[in-house]
């Protein structure tokens, strides 16, 4: 059965698809994980504040991106930004954005939602003694937030919060559809020039199943050491 | 005498520039001047045009055409330093990422329509090809009709894939139509018998085939889809003075003879990444067109001399 | 802005002369809809069996489940695809390769069984948990009664799980929609594929993706308002999911 397959593509393409692929695939997941946490807690806040209209927004915005799949939303910010960045600086032309601003652009906006309904149920389910205790000594809601509310909150998501960048990290193999070499781009990439598909794309898959496999572990271990604090 | 005319326009062009504030760079040239760079799109499989060497570097005819533009641009802009980004582009994102400012030019093997110029720009032909099919041998398809009830590839966001659909719909074939994201892809398909047949530009199947496993073993149809249609190397609409300095390098690169020597550099010579010779003598009306060069996207335009 | 609007366009026929834009988008709306229908199908039921199988006592079966579903979940879906069509058929003797990539309807199949897969290790992890909330007693005592393992699932611990994980179920659902959009990748022109397919031919790139975007929102508020009458109607008063 595998006779006639020619592994050593595999070995001649090691530098190009680690080196230019995955490089491009962690990076992008290190910093639309970050961003979108960030954005997230920005948008659970939101949600969570006393402002209706605020509280509005923010929900209309997760439901919104949660109802559209992602390769949609890939295909609308790869061609949208440029144009959104002309109207946002009032330029002539539509800005240059290259493709990796894009990608990184696209996926926080889009994790941003999923991240934000993770910080929210971490945020309510803080017993309600610890922002009135908060208050009680004079800390400002700003303050309660930073100092009291937030950093228990996201000790207790932790392990929901990085299951979910693994998540994302799987995703990012996504941007295949607008022909942005990440990882996956890139085994396709060779497998296509050389019409070695099932040895390239075997491998990726072993790559991306080991990857995310030791990361769940690690997650699953830290979620056994954390509970207990608990 | 066209080349001194040209050189006098550029001088005038350079002149006209260099006066303090009388000639405003607008648009794309605006753009790269306050960027110190330009971006171009490529293609990954359009051999001999636009493709990916085994270092994954692009390399080909539009690309070499497309170094001197730059050049000519670095020129004119006076500019010590012109940073060259590239993109990879497929047949369906090269329109929208040119029209949303992601590239300055894109470098492939692009149909220059009427209809295509309702949404960019192309500067003078460099190419002429018209539409066939490739299929293996075994197969003994070489009509368009014989492709009836069968499935046939195409890549998506062609004028080939275009004209696939349409004449599958005036001569009810009953074809099942498979869009591929890219060439070597849509090759690929018909290798491994997943479509039976794959519509492209003639010399484009040619140097798909000629680099294959098997080259024996394909064959490209006598039937044509349509008239041999001019390439063009497109950039953006409504922006003439990037259009008149492209328009000007290019008409330069093919009446000075750099135009032959770089189609026979791609076309008559072993190319990377396998020292594959496509062997394919220029056509005379491409010649014709080199030494009057011109973009016009009407097929009918391109006559021999 | 350089971009020419025209909403006209999905009135306007496509290259074939035969239909309107609107008309593909459609068609792919439908096409949308009977993939996910036929993944959901199979994520039910080759969930059920593993979600099942982690809850037996039997080390095997619990174990194989787990691998199962760890199997599932650390590979993109869109690896997973291309492993069932590109890898598939060049593994399994010429014949029968030859078959599946000549098969009419070969990406439609082939997304439903992968995207169906992939949700099942989802859908198992859901039953899974369902049935470990049920209280314990429930199966003591249908053991006590005299019910054989099989029937203890079929009549006391199944029929409650599956209402107790009907909204998280609910998202599982709009998320097979959701992600039959990847199945372009393999050629399956669905909703999202067509709203490309009409940007490429008639460059009016954000009239479509628009009405692929609220084609995809309208699907969600039908679904969102279907599961939740079905959940009305399954539930079962005075327990937690009944309302």
């Amino acid at each position: 059965m595998f006779a006639n397959f020619d592994f050593d593509v595999i070995r001649r393409s090691l530098a190009y698809l680690f080196l230019d692929g995955m490089t491009f695939t962690l990076m992008l997941t290190a910093l639309a994980g970050l961003g979108g946490l960030a954005f997230g807690t920005l948008i659970a806040m939101m949600r969570l504040s006393g402002f209706a209209l605020l509280a509005r927004i923010a929900g209309l915005y997760v439901d919104f991106m949660r109802s559209l799949p992602l390769v949609l939303v890939i295909f609308w910010f790869y061609f949208l930004v440029p144009y959104i960045g002309q109207w946002l600086t009032g330029a002539s032309r539509p800005i240059h954005v290259g493709a990796f601003a894009s990608s990184l652009i696209t996926f926080i906006m889009f994790e941003a939602a999923y991240f934000s309904e993770i910080m929210r149920a971490g945020i309510q389910s803080i017993s309600k003694g610890q922002p009135s205790a908060a208050q009680a000594l004079g800390l400002t809601y700003g303050q309660t937030m930073r100092y009291v509310v937030l950093p228990q909150a996201f000790r207790n998501m932790l392990p929901v919060l990085l299951t979910q960048t693994i998540v994302l990290f799987q995703d990012t193999s996504l941007v295949y559809v607008v022909s942005i070499p990440d990882f996956l781009g890139a085994a396709s990439i060779v497998a296509q020039r050389d019409g070695r598909l099932v040895e390239m794309y075997l491998f990726a898959a072993l790559v991306y199943f080991a990857i995310s496999c030791v990361a769940s572990f690690g997650v699953r271990q830290l979620q056994a050491k954390i509970a207990v604090v608990r | 005498m066209k080349t001194l005319h040209i050189l006098g326009l550029a001088l005038a062009t350079v002149l006209g520039v260099s006066q303090a504030g009388a000639e405003e760079l607008t648009g794309t040239l605006k753009n790269i001047k306050d960027t110190g760079a330009i971006t171009i799109g490529f293609r990954d499989s359009s051999i001999p045009f636009s493709y990916l060497d085994d270092h994954q570097q692009p390399v080909g005819f539009a690309m070499d055409i497309c170094g001197k533009i730059v050049d000519a641009i670095k020129n004119e802009l006076k500019l010590d330093k012109l940073e060259v980004k590239l993109n990879p582009v497929t047949s369906s994102t090269r329109i929208p990422l040119l029209a949303n400012g992601t590239i300055d030019l894109e470098c492939g093997s692009t149909t220059n329509n009427a209809e295509r110029q309702k949404q960019v720009a192309f500067t003078n032909t460099h190419f002429l090809t018209a539409s066939r099919f490739v299929a293996k041998k075994a197969n003994n398809l070489s009509a368009i009709d014989d492709l009836k009830g069968k499935s046939v590839v195409s890549t998506a966001g062609t004028t080939n894939i275009k004209q696939l659909t349409e004449a599958n719909a005036a001569r009810n074939l009953g074809i099942n139509i498979i869009p591929a994201k890219d060439h070597a892809e849509a090759f690929l398909m018909v290798e491994t018998d997943r479509a039976a047949a794959f519509v492209m530009d003639d010399i484009l199947l040619a140097s798909l085939v000629a680099g294959s496993k098997d080259p024996s073993a394909y064959a490209i149809s006598k039937d044509a889809f349509s008239k041999p249609e001019p390439y063009g190397i497109m950039l953006r609409k409504d922006d003439p003075a990037f259009k008149k300095l492209v328009d000007a390098a290019t008409a330069k690169i093919y009446t000075s003879g750099e135009g032959l020597k770089l189609y026979d550099k791609w076309f008559m010579q072993k190319i990377p990444p396998k020292g594959l010779n496509l062997n394919t003598p220029i056509a005379p009306e491409l010649k014709a067109e080199f030494a009057k060069p011109s973009d016009s996207p009407d097929p009918d335009s391109y006559k021999a001399m | 802005m350089n971009y020419h609007w025209n909403w006209h366009i999905f009135f306007e026929p496509d290259p074939t002369g035969a239909t309107t834009y609107l008309d593909l988008l459609l068609r792919g709306l439908l096409l949308t809809i009977e993939t996910a229908l036929f993944a959901w199908i199979v994520a039910l039921v080759f969930g059920s069996i593993v979600g099942v199988m982690r809850t037996l006592p039997s080390r095997s079966a619990s174990w194989f489940g787990f691998a199962y579903v760890e199997f599932f979940r650390n590979m993109p879906l869109l690896v997973q695809l291309f492993l069932w069509f590109f890898v598939l058929p060049e593994l399994l003797p010429r014949s029968a390769g030859l078959w599946l990539k000549q098969l009419p309807n070969a990406p439609f199949y082939t997304a439903g069984i992968g995207i169906g897969l992939y949700m099942s290790a989802r859908v198992a992890e859901q039953l899974r948990a369902g049935i470990g909330s049920l209280p314990r007693g429930q199966r003591m005592a249908a053991t006590a009664l005299g019910l054989t393992r099989a029937q203890v699932y079929r009549y006391v611990l199944l029929p409650m799980a599956f209402r107790i994980i009907l909204p998280p179920l609910t998202s599982e659902f709009l998320n097979t929609i959701k992600n039959t959009a990847v199945a372009i990748t393999i050629g399956l022109i669905e909703l999202t594929g067509e709203a490309r397919s009409m940007q490429e031919f008639s460059f009016q790139v954000f009239e479509a993706f628009a009405a692929a975007t609220l084609l995809y929102l309208l699907l969600n508020v039908v679904v969102v308002t279907a599961m939740r009458l079905l959940e009305r109607s399954v539930a079962i008063p005075g327990y937690i999911s009944g309302k």
